[in-house]
């Protein structure tokens, strides 16, 4: 049995409310942590357990930390990056839902760590019921006395608010999400300066993901040293990989950093569906390069991924069997980032667009010869030119669609139809 | 038109939790919709003198961002997933079944105001694809037959 620190208590009974929370030993460790520890040390810990950040681009948190000016005289502010959205994710959805005062608990131990009295939850718009969910959450642990003024009896104060984003998945995008907490349409931020410097109101800020915050009281319980030896190489823990797609069991499964990305198809998610043979899978969200089903025997940590040529992002892996047409999949794809891309920067605003408009005429029947060569140039033209990154997430699933499935494009174009007998739709 | 004594009072409780006017938009903008169904253009001159805002920056905001209702939508609102992983598993057909069976275009409203179909992007619920969002409810795991026993079942 692999270690369970996120989703220990998925499976009781009310594991939402703060009675079971307590009872199976929650906020103990904030509360320790509030009388006896000082920030630095807390960061210290977080340091030591090579834990990187989960929403996608995997920065160590200790680090992100430290970048907080040490003799700051304005408010320091720490934002939860609840806004969920990126394609083939769904884990922390699964925190906010079953176990919200761990989100909590991670919150009161990092704010103290940062010297902040004041952190936002930006959630998604979309995620009502959970919305609701983590509402009642913050009035149980302001009724305990676990946030507000004196937390736990000590002299930390700390106020959470949540803040309900409004459909836009570029506010996942940190500088994006400050923006609309202040009020603003999602237009990402040119860095430097970092938002640890200037950040929400133009006061040091810190922006961690939900899954990222939930795992700092194991740590601060067991320690940093433990938590990196849970994990394989730089990437300390364990990871809620979200299977979707065609796969016997979707669902959300915790496993160590490391772990088999074949053994996680196979054995957890049970399988391809309809005894079918697997094509290809996209291991860490929409946004990063796919692998060929003969690609896929690979460890599920930040750097073999990496080695493998794709990334580990969010940890959604979306499995295709070969019932699917890729120049429709990847179509669906394409659309999303030009439906999302905010059109500040030219290259993503333009290039999404003329890329939505080429695979639209290649799946018409309109293809020209030379169309894939044509999409690898957009996306080449993307990438790397814009303020955030998601030209890149534009840009990548692209070019690898486009390399690694060329017979698939090329017979689409020729031929006026999928490559594939009768694909699913 | 003008803010209700009930949108107001929402508006300075949220006041308390801002250090700006600004930073209330988006929560205000929520509430409008909530009270009025969609914002209303007439009410984006009194919101924005109500915050202290420029009124432009109001009608920007509220068309940046999808949720906000810049038209009237039907009592009920149904946000169909389309994206990949709800695609794998057969969203697209359920997309051309409540188009035929409400006879609207996603985008669309029902004639008789009481439906609109609008086709989202991920909605984080791929472990249960295909999903759509109504009502602030979420319908996991969805067939043709549970489609038609929700459309069924609305008033």
């Amino acid at each position: 049995m692999s270690e369970r620190i996120l989703s220990k208590r998925f499976d009781l009974a009310d594991s939402h409310t703060i009675g079971v929370y307590e009872a199976t030993g929650g906020y103990a460790t904030a509360r320790r942590v509030l009388q006896e520890l000082t920030p630095a040390q807390v960061t210290d810990e977080v340091k030591k357990s090579n834990l990187r950040g989960r929403g996608g681009a995997g920065f160590p948190t200790g680090l992100k930390w430290s970048f907080i000016p040490k003799d700051t005289d304005r408010p320091v502010y720490l934002c939860v990056n609840a806004d969920e959205s990126e394609p083939g994710t769904f884990k922390d959805r699964h925190i906010m839902e079953k176990d919200p005062h761990l989100l909590l608990e991670g919150i009161i131990i990092s704010a103290f760590a940062i010297g902040c009295h004041q952190a936002y939850i930006y959630i998604r718009g979309e995620y009502i019921p959970q919305i609701r969910r983590l509402r009642a959450a913050i009035q149980e642990a302001y009724g305990r006395g676990c946030l507000g003024r004196r937390v736990f009896g000590s002299g930390f104060d700390l106020e959470v608010a949540v803040y309900t984003g409004a459909g836009a998945y570029i506010c996942g995008e940190e500088t994006a999400l400050l923006e609309s907490l202040e009020g603003k349409k999602g237009y990402p931020r040119l860095k430097p300066p970092f938002p640890a410097v200037v950040g929400l109101y133009g006061c040091p800020t810190i922006i961690n993901n939900v899954e990222t915050l939930a795992n700092v009281p194991a740590i601060l319980e067991k320690g940093g040293d433990w938590y990196a030896a849970v994990g394989a190489h730089r990437s300390g823990g364990t990871r809620l990989f979200g299977v979707s797609g065609h796969v016997i069991r979707p669902g959300v499964y915790e496993r160590p950093m490391g772990y088999s990305l074949k053994q996680l198809i196979f054995e957890d998610a049970g399988g391809i569906l309809d005894g079918r043979a697997l094509k290809a899978v996209i291991p860490g969200g929409s946004s990063v390069p796919v692998l060929r089903a003969d690609e896929i025997d690979i460890a599920l940590d930040f750097e073999s991924v990496a080695t493998a040529g794709s990334m580990l992002g969010s940890a959604g892996v979306i499995v295709m069997h070969d019932g699917t047409c890729m120049v429709r999949a990847l179509q669906r794809l394409i659309h999303f980032y030009k439906d999302e891309s905010c059109g500040q920067c030219s290259p993503c605003r333009e290039g999404t667009g003329w890329l939505l408009k080429i695979i639209n005429r290649i799946i018409r029947g309109d293809g020209r010869p030379e169309d894939v060569a044509v999409m690898r140039d957009v996306a080449e033209g993307i990438l790397g030119n814009t303020i955030c990154p998601l030209g890149d997430a534009a840009a990548m699933p692209v070019i690898s669609f486009v390399t690694k499935f060329r017979d698939e494009f090329e017979h689409y174009i020729r031929h006026k139809r999928s490559a594939v007998p009768a694909p699913v739709k | 038109m003008e803010l209700s004594d009930q949108l107001k009072q929402t508006l300075d409780a949220l006041k308390e939790q801002f250090p700006n006017g600004l930073s209330v938009l988006m929560p205000a903008l929520h509430a409008v919709q909530a009270a009025h169904n969609h914002i209303p253009a007439e009410l984006e001159q009194p919101l924005a003198a109500y915050l202290a805002i420029p009124a432009e920056i109001v009608h920007e905001v509220s068309t940046f961002y999808f949720m906000f209702n810049n038209r009237p939508v039907g009592r009920h609102h149904i946000y169909i997933c389309g994206n990949l992983s709800c695609w794998l598993r057969g969203a697209e057909t359920l997309r051309d079944h409540l188009a035929d069976r409400l006879g609207i275009q996603p985008g669309e409203t029902t004639a008789d105001g009481r439906i609109t179909l609008s086709v989202v992007e991920c909605l984080g619920m791929c472990d249960h694809a295909p999903v759509m969002l109504l009502d602030g409810e979420f319908h996991p795991d969805l067939t043709v037959e549970t489609v038609d026993r929700i459309l069924a079942g609305l008033s």
